[in-house]
């Protein structure tokens, strides 16, 4: 039973984008087509589910004192695995995420939940969270790229949405487009919490 | 164009063209976290500019003498950001013995600075970097000096968004847009403004 909620938790309940606000690097950078957001995605959840697997079972001989360097590793190793599978299997998609993908070892996502949920839990509840919490991520991600790609390109997943006579909006697919959505999917969000 | 003029464009780059913050996504966590009051801003940009400086020169020498003569280049990510977790570490040790005024004012902010991806992300950027005649690769000197303009730059965009959102407690935002959303918007009319500098020649 615990493992449904653990599960459930990180796509509503504590989203780590909208709710606990981590993670706001890569959010923005790459949420300009909803490729890149899947792929991101992905890599970030497998990243997460190895390291709360690796950490929660590693929780019992960590010392208290050095544990972030060695959360830190730990992260990076899967990182670096993540980082040379894509070049080799998705080489475009390796090179549009490009600097972010070396950058997931900072994600506060990763080590936000190393230290807030896998060394205090068992393997099997610390798999539910990743899980949770990476579905999370990369179902705002992906929110977050389709308003920018519809607006901004008329486009969703490469494929046109948009009428022929639609002027994309290309503000919405460069920097400042990516704050302003965000910006408003928050607005709305607390609202809609508000209501309740 | 002499050297003079090539650290001049890139200091312009770092700070207005391509801002870490506004323009490549980099240091987020700080620049909507600590920039609620001028004088913590400008402790942290402080700290940022000082460790970006130091690790941009210490992982180019680790990727130039270590990684790259013995074929260990897969080993990027981690020995970077491990460097960087000793460095601030470090750092954070010899200010607190040497300078206890410092260390007041800093010590706080540089704990956190190992997981700000400004710092790992422009020791990344510096091996791939390129002189502006496309050509040459970025020195020692060049990385250095790239890790130090690309601090200011953060910092510049730090203080700035601090002193707009001390002004902005005073102002009748509406309710579901206090806090994080009001800042994320402001961040976005700062980007666009920043977009103006993308026009320069340089």
């Amino acid at each position: 039973m615990r493992f449904v909620s653990e599960l459930s938790k990180g796509i509503v309940k504590e989203n780590p984008i909208f709710v606990l606000v981590l993670g706001m690097c890569p959010t923005l950078a790459v949420s300009t087509s909803v490729t890149n957001a899947i792929g991101m995605g992905m890599a970030a959840t497998f990243v997460l589910i190895c390291s709360n697997i690796i950490i929660s079972m590693i929780k019992n001989v960590t010392p208290v004192k050095i544990r972030i360097p060695i959360y830190v590793v730990v992260i990076a190793s899967f990182v670096t695995i993540v980082d040379m599978v894509m070049a080799a299997y998705v080489p475009a998609l390796h090179k549009s995420l490009g600097l972010f993908i070396p950058l997931i070892v900072v994600n506060c996502i990763i080590l936000g939940r190393a230290e807030a949920f896998a060394n205090k839990n068992n393997v099997l509840n610390s798999l539910a969270d990743a899980i949770g919490m990476g579905a999370g991520f990369t179902l705002s991600l992906v929110i977050v790229a389709t308003i920018r790609e519809i607006l901004g390109a008329g486009t969703w997943l490469n494929i046109s949405v948009m009428p022929k006579t639609y002027d994309p909006m290309l503000v919405a697919i460069l920097a400042p487009g990516a704050f302003i959505t965000l910006g408003f999917l928050m607005a709305l969000i607390n609202m809609l919490k508000e209501r309740k | 164009m002499g050297y003079l003029g090539e650290i001049f464009v890139m200091a312009m780059t770092a700070i207005f063209i391509q801002n870490f913050v506004l323009s490549r996504f980099l240091g987020l966590c700080p620049y909507l976290g600590v920039s609620k009051k001028l004088d913590s801003a400008f402790g942290m940009g402080m700290a940022v500019i000082f460790v970006m400086t130091l690790a941009s020169a210490i992982t180019f020498l680790i990727r130039k003498y270590l990684l790259l003569p013995y074929g260990l280049g897969y080993l990027q990510t981690i020995s970077f950001i491990l460097t960087i977790a000793a460095l601030v570490q470090f750092v954070e040790m010899v200010i607190q013995k040497n300078s206890p005024a410092l260390y007041k004012s800093l010590g706080v902010y540089l704990p956190l600075i190992t997981t700000n991806c400004a710092v790992l992300g422009v020791a990344i950027l510096n091996t791939s970097q390129m002189r502006s005649d496309g050509i040459t690769t970025y020195n020692f000197l060049d990385s250095v000096l790239n890790g130090f303009f690309s601090g200011v730059g953060f910092t510049v965009v730090l203080m700035a968004m601090a002193g707009i959102r001390e002004r902005l407690e005073y102002s009748d935002v509406p309710k579901a847009m206090k806090g994080m959303p009001i800042a994320l918007i402001l961040a976005g009319i700062m980007a666009l403004a920043f977009y103006g500098f993308m026009g320069f020649k340089l």
